[in-house]
C-alpha cells in the first residue's frame, strides 16, 4: 500500500528550511490549503446551520453559523415526527415526509449490494488469481471491457428486464443489476490475491484442505484489509446511485434516501423553497458518510491512493 | 454505477506476478480446476451476461426499432441514427457535453494537483486529507440540493458574500450562460479531493533521491516542480485523466436534480438527454440509439487515452 512509504519521500524538500521561520512561500501554501479546506468544508457547515434554524430565520441574512434561534424541529418534520399543523408552522408543506423508511431502504440497500458484491467477487477473483482453466485471461479481459460500458447503455434494456420481470418497484428489481457482477471489485480482489504467497496454500492443499476452504480460511483472512477497503468504496458506491433507484423504486416502500431527497426538494415549491427541510434532508445523507469517514479515516484515503495508482 | 466511481485501472506493471508465479510444474492441476473455477465463476458469469452483455446487444436492437414500451416494436433500420444526426437537441446535448467535460476536467486536474503538491509541500495530516476528501463521499444528489441553497440568487450564502464585497450577485443554476460552468465547477469542488489523493499517492512513489539530487543541484521548488515531479508523474496524470474523463462524460444526477436540463437547453447534457428520451417520452429506440453514439465516443476517447498512458509508460519509467 502506498501509505507505507517512509515519511521521508515528502519530508525531504521541506525540512531543509529552518522550522521556525517560515517563508513567504511557505505561508503562502498554508494560506491556499486553508483556504481550499474552508472551500471544501464550509458549505456543510451551513448546510447544518440552516437544518437547525427555522425557515422564518433564513431570510434574516444573518452570516454566523451559530443558529439565530436553533430548532430541531426540520428534523422532527421530515422524519415524520412532526404533527402536520408544526410542519406546516415550519414552513413545510403539512405533509409527512418519512424519511426513517427511506432511511432504513437506503441502509439494507447498501447492505445488500455490497455484501453479494464482495462475497461473489471474491469467488470469481480467486478463480482468476489462482485456478487454472481455459479462456481465463480472455474472460478477465472480458470483464474488464464491462467497466467501460456507460451505465446509461445498460439502463434501458435493464429496465425492460424489470419491467418484463415484474420487478419494479420491488426491492429484487432495485438490487438485482448490481449483486452478481462488479468488474472493478473483481480487479480489485484479483490484485491482492496475486499478492498473497502461493506457499502457504500449497501447503493447506496437499494437507487435503479443499479450494473453498483455502479461499475462507487462509486468503480472505489475508486479505481481510482490502476487504473492507474494497467494502468502503463499493457502500459510498452504493449510497450515491440515484438514476437506476429513481426509476424501478418511486414507490415508498422501497424508496431510497436519495429518491426520497432528490424527490423531496423537486415538489419543493420553487418560489419559497423550504430550504431549512431540504438541509435537515441533505444532513440525514451527509452525516453517515461523516461517520463512516471519521471511523474509517485511514482506510478511506489510504485506499484510494493504491486503488488509483499501484 | 454514476459518474467518478473508483475504477482506476493500474499500469499493467502490477501483472507482472502473475506469470511469474506460474512454475511449469504445477501444471498436473490443469484438469481438476476447470469445474471449481466454473462455480466459483457462476455468479460473475450469470451477471456479465444478464446484466452487462446482453443489454448490450439488446440496446443495439432496440435503437433499431421505433419502440415505445406501448406498441409492439417495428423494425426501423438506421432511421434512429439518421433522425439524430438532424436532431439540433443531440448536437446541443452534445456541446453541452463538451462543455460541462472541458471545464470540470481541466479544473479539476488542476486543483487536484496543486491540492496534492499542497498536501506533499506541508506534510499534512491525515485530518486535513480526510476533510478535503468529505464532498466526494456525499450523494450528487444531496450535493445538488446543497449547492442550490449556497448559490439561491435570494437567500444563498455565496450571493451575500458576492453582496458584501460589492460585486454582482448572480443566479448561478439559474442563469442560461452559467449553469453548465457552474454545474461543472460544482463537480470540481466535489472531485478535486479525490483527484488530489490520487496525485498524492502518485507524488509519494517518487524516490526522494531524486529530489535530493535536485536540492543538491540548487533547483528551486518550482524548478523542481518542473523538472521532476510533473515528469514523473505523467502516467499518474494519464490514468487520473482517463478516469475523470469517462466519469464526466456521465454527468447526470447533479443536473436531474438541479436544474433538469434547464434554464432553455443550456444543461441539457447527454445522459439527461438519453434519459428524457427513453424515460419521459418513452422513445426507447431513440434513446438506445443515442446510447449507442455515446458508448463509441466513451469507447474512442478510452482507447485514444489508454494509448497515450501506456506511451507515457514508457518513458517515464
Amino acid at each position: 500500500m502506498s501509505s507505507s512509504t517512509p515519511p521521508a519521500a515528502h519530508g525531504t524538500l521541506v525540512r531543509r528550511r529552518p522550522r521556525r521561520r517560515p517563508t513567504p512561500s511557505t505561508a503562502l501554501s498554508w494560506t491556499a490549503l486553508i483556504v481550499l479546506l474552508v472551500i471544501t468544508v464550509f458549505p456543510f457547515l451551513w448546510m447544518l446551520r440552516t437544518a437547525f434554524t427555522a425557515n422564518s430565520d433564513i431570510f434574516s441574512g444573518s452570516m454566523s453559523l451559530v443558529p439565530p434561534d436553533p430548532t430541531a424541529i426540520n428534523f422532527s418534520r421530515v422524519l415524520g415526527l412532526a404533527t402536520p399543523e408544526e410542519a406546516a408552522a415550519a414552513g413545510g408543506s403539512g405533509q409527512n415526509v418519512d424519511f426513517f423508511l427511506y432511511l432504513r431502504n437506503s441502509l439494507v440497500f447498501t447492505g445488500v449490494v455490497v455484501t453479494c458484491q464482495v462475497g461473489f467477487s471474491a469467488l470469481a477473483a480467486y478463480a482468476f488469481s489462482r485456478l487454472r482453466f481455459t479462456g481465463r485471461d480472455v474472460i478477465f479481459t472480458v470483464f474488464l471491457a464491462g467497466m467501460m460500458v456507460p451505465p446509461i447503455f445498460a439502463v434501458l434494456p435493464n429496465f425492460v428486464l424489470m419491467r418484463n420481470l415484474g420487478w419494479i418497484d420491488t426491492f429484487a428489481g432495485l438490487v438485482a443489476p448490481y449483486l452478481l457482477m462488479t468488474p472493478f471489485a473483481i480487479f480489485f480482489l484479483r490484485q491482492f490475491f496475486l499478492g498473497i504467497p502461493r506457499e502457504i496454500e500449497e501447503a493447506a492443499l496437499l494437507d487435503g484442505a479443499g479450494r473453498f476452504r483455502v479461499l475462507t480460511r487462509i486468503i480472505l483472512p489475508m486479505a481481510s484489509g482490502p476487504m473492507a477497503t474494497l467494502a468502503i468504496i463499493q457502500a459510498v458506491t452504493a449510497w450515491n446511485e440515484y438514476l437506476w433507484p429513481q426509476l424501478v423504486g418511486r414507490d415508498p416502500s422501497v424508496r431510497l434516501l436519495n429518491v426520497a431527497v432528490a424527490t423531496f426538494a423537486q415538489s419543493s415549491p420553487s418560489t419559497s423553497p423550504d430550504w431549512s427541510g431540504l438541509m435537515a434532508a441533505a444532513s440525514l445523507q451527509v452525516v453517515p458518510m461523516l461517520l463512516l469517514l471519521i471511523v474509517f479515516g485511514r482506510k478511506i484515503v489510504d485506499s484510494l491512493g493504491f486503488s488509483g495508482v499501484k | 454505477m454514476t459518474n467518478t466511481t473508483v475504477t482506476v485501472r493500474p499500469p499493467d506493471a502490477r501483472r507482472a506476478p502473475e506469470r511469474r508465479d506460474r512454475p511449469p510444474g504445477r501444471r498436473r492441476r490443469r484438469s481438476s480446476d476447470g469445474p471449481t473455477a466454473a462455480l466459483y465463476l457462476l455468479p460473475a458469469v450469470v451477471g456479465f451476461v444478464v446484466f452487462y452483455a446482453w443489454p448490450m446487444i439488446r440496446g443495439v436492437g432496440i435503437s433499431l426499432t421505433d419502440w415505445n414500451l406501448l406498441t409492439e416494436a417495428r423494425w426501423v433500420g438506421l432511421d434512429n441514427y439518421a433522425d439524430l444526426f438532424q436532431d439540433p437537441l443531440f448536437w446541443n446535448a452534445l456541446r453541452v457535453t463538451a462543455v460541462y467535460v472541458v471545464v470540470n476536467i481541466t479544473t479539476q486536474m488542476a486543483l487536484g494537483l496543486t491540492i496534492a503538491l499542497l498536501m506533499q509541500r506541508l506534510s499534512i495530516g491525515l485530518a486535513a486529507r480526510s476533510a478535503i476528501l468529505l464532498p466526494w463521499l456525499i450523494p450528487n444528489v444531496t450535493i445538488a440540493i446543497v449547492t442550490l441553497f449556497m448559490l439561491d440568487p435570494n437567500v444563498g450564502f455565496v450571493n451575500h458574500v458576492l453582496e458584501f464585497v460589492g460585486a454582482r450577485t448572480q443566479s448561478f443554476y439559474g442563469s442560461s450562460d452559467l449553469a453548465i460552468v457552474t454545474v461543472a465547477l460544482v463537480n470540481t469542488w466535489r472531485n478535486m479531493g479525490y483527484t488530489a489523493l490520487l496525485f498524492y499517492a502518485g507524488i509519494q512513489t517518487i524516490s526522494p533521491s531524486v529530489y535530493e539530487a535536485a536540492a543538491l543541484d540548487g533547483a528551486s521548488y518550482l524548478r523542481t516542480f518542473r523538472s521532476v515531479t510533473l515528469p514523473l508523474l505523467r502516467p499518474i496524470t494519464a490514468l487520473v485523466l482517463v478516469v475523470s474523463m469517462i466519469g464526466s462524460f456521465q454527468i447526470f444526477d447533479t443536473v436531474a436534480v438541479a436544474t433538469s436540463g434547464g434554464p432553455g437547453n443550456s444543461t441539457r447534457v447527454i445522459y439527461y438527454y438519453i434519459y428524457q428520451k427513453a424515460f419521459e417520452q418513452f422513445d426507447m429506440g431513440y434513446g438506445a440509439a443515442m446510447a449507442v453514439v455515446l458508448f463509441a465516443i466513451i469507447f474512442t476517447f478510452s482507447l485514444v487515452q489508454l494509448r497515450a498512458l501506456r506511451a507515457t509508460e514508457s518513458d517515464g519509467n
